[in-house]
């Protein structure tokens, strides 16, 4: 199980991969889509990029209530694989 | 034994695993198909979606508006398949002022561009994909959203869906000699990304169910996916220039 500075920095290493973000913008009370603009299609992208790095499963359903990157790391300590 | 045993594919417009591209994959695969998805635009996102497949497949880039990429698709196909047995088209796209705003204000540009993006490039993607097919034919299968009506919000969309389906029957026409057949799936609405970037597709989900005498789950493209994969099979073999109805049987009720 990642801590939550292990999952943090594992979001920011899949950001900079997929949507082209600096890592050191990323910080847990960023919006995805207001500070970081990221789109929808790169959501799902970081989605599936992060269910592959933390093993877990992350429903097309949630991914709307995804809005900052601390929701997304909540997420991902909530459900553990 | 599966229906499509030694069959080539060649899907488009995978983007995510809620595509119906994805489903139409995913069953021919397991009906014992061998896959080459196209991607455009996301081709990481794409490759990631390609190694959910049951047999990761391999993606070639195609943007169905560029004739360089439609000159050089069947040299990159080959690359994979020795040859094509069938074909998906998934693809559709319309700019913002042809879907959900007003209906008398579309300027012609992008009306165009839904044409072309939607319909023209049915034709664009038989000629690129024709020097795969074989003596033996084939099958080509499109996906079209009841065009023979107006509905709320799909707008000009609705009437790329008109020019996509007959562009479909003289496809068909031409396309005959050669034993490939070219049909349309008529699906009911799906919630894919693409339905989620249509205002107003809620109306769509909530009119549905009650109406189509089989009911219709949105969250689920199983049922389009295998009616597609029937299309591609050889079990539809004098069936051309059609358009088969995956909706529960919504267009043929009147309430």
């Amino acid at each position: 199980m990642a801590s939550t500075e292990e999952i943090l920095a594992g979001l920011a290493e899949i950001l900079n991969e997929v949507a082209d973000v600096a890592p050191e913008d990323v910080s847990v009370e960023k919006s995805f889509t207001d500070d970081l603009d990221v789109d929808s299609l790169s959501m799902v992208e970081v989605a599936m990029a992060a269910e592959e790095k933390f093993g877990v499963k992350i429903p097309d359903e949630e991914l709307p209530k995804l809005k900052t990157v601390g929701d997304a790391v909540s997420y991902i300590e909530s459900n553990p694989s | 034994m599966g229906i499509l045993d030694g069959k080539r594919l060649l899907i488009t417009g995978v983007i995510t695993d809620a595509s119906i591209a994805f489903s139409v994959a995913k069953i021919a695969q397991e009906q014992g198909a061998e896959v080459v998805l196209t991607g455009f635009g996301r081709m990481s996102l794409v490759e990631r979606v390609a190694r959910r497949l049951p047999k990761p497949a391999p993606v070639v880039e195609l943007d169905v508006t560029d004739p360089e990429q439609l000159d050089g698709l069947a040299s990159k196909v080959r690359e994979h398949l020795d040859g094509l047995d069938g074909v998906l088209h998934s693809i559709g796209f319309a700019p913002a002022s042809c879907l959900g705003e007003a209906f008398l204000e579309a300027p012609i540009a992008d009306v165009a561009t839904a044409f072309e993006v939607s319909a023209y490039s049915f034709k664009s993607l038989a000629v690129a994909s024709r020097p795969l097919f074989g003596e033996q034919g084939g099958s080509m299968v499109g996906l079209t959203f009841d065009a023979t009506v107006a509905w709320p919000a799909y707008n000009w969309m609705g009437v790329a869906k008109a020019a996509l389906e007959s562009t479909s029957r003289y496809l068909a026409r031409e396309l005959g000699p050669s034993k490939i057949r070219v049909n349309l799936v008529a699906a009911g609405p799906v919630r894919t990304m693409a339905a989620k970037s249509i205002p107003g597709f809620s109306a769509f989900e909530e009119a549905w169910a009650p109406r189509a005498p089989l009911g219709w789950d949105i969250d689920d493209a199983t049922a389009v996916g295998r009616s597609c994969a029937a299309l591609l099979s050889d079990w539809l073999p004098a069936t051309t220039g059609e358009i088969v109805h995956v909706d529960g049987g919504f267009h043929a009720m009147g309430v």
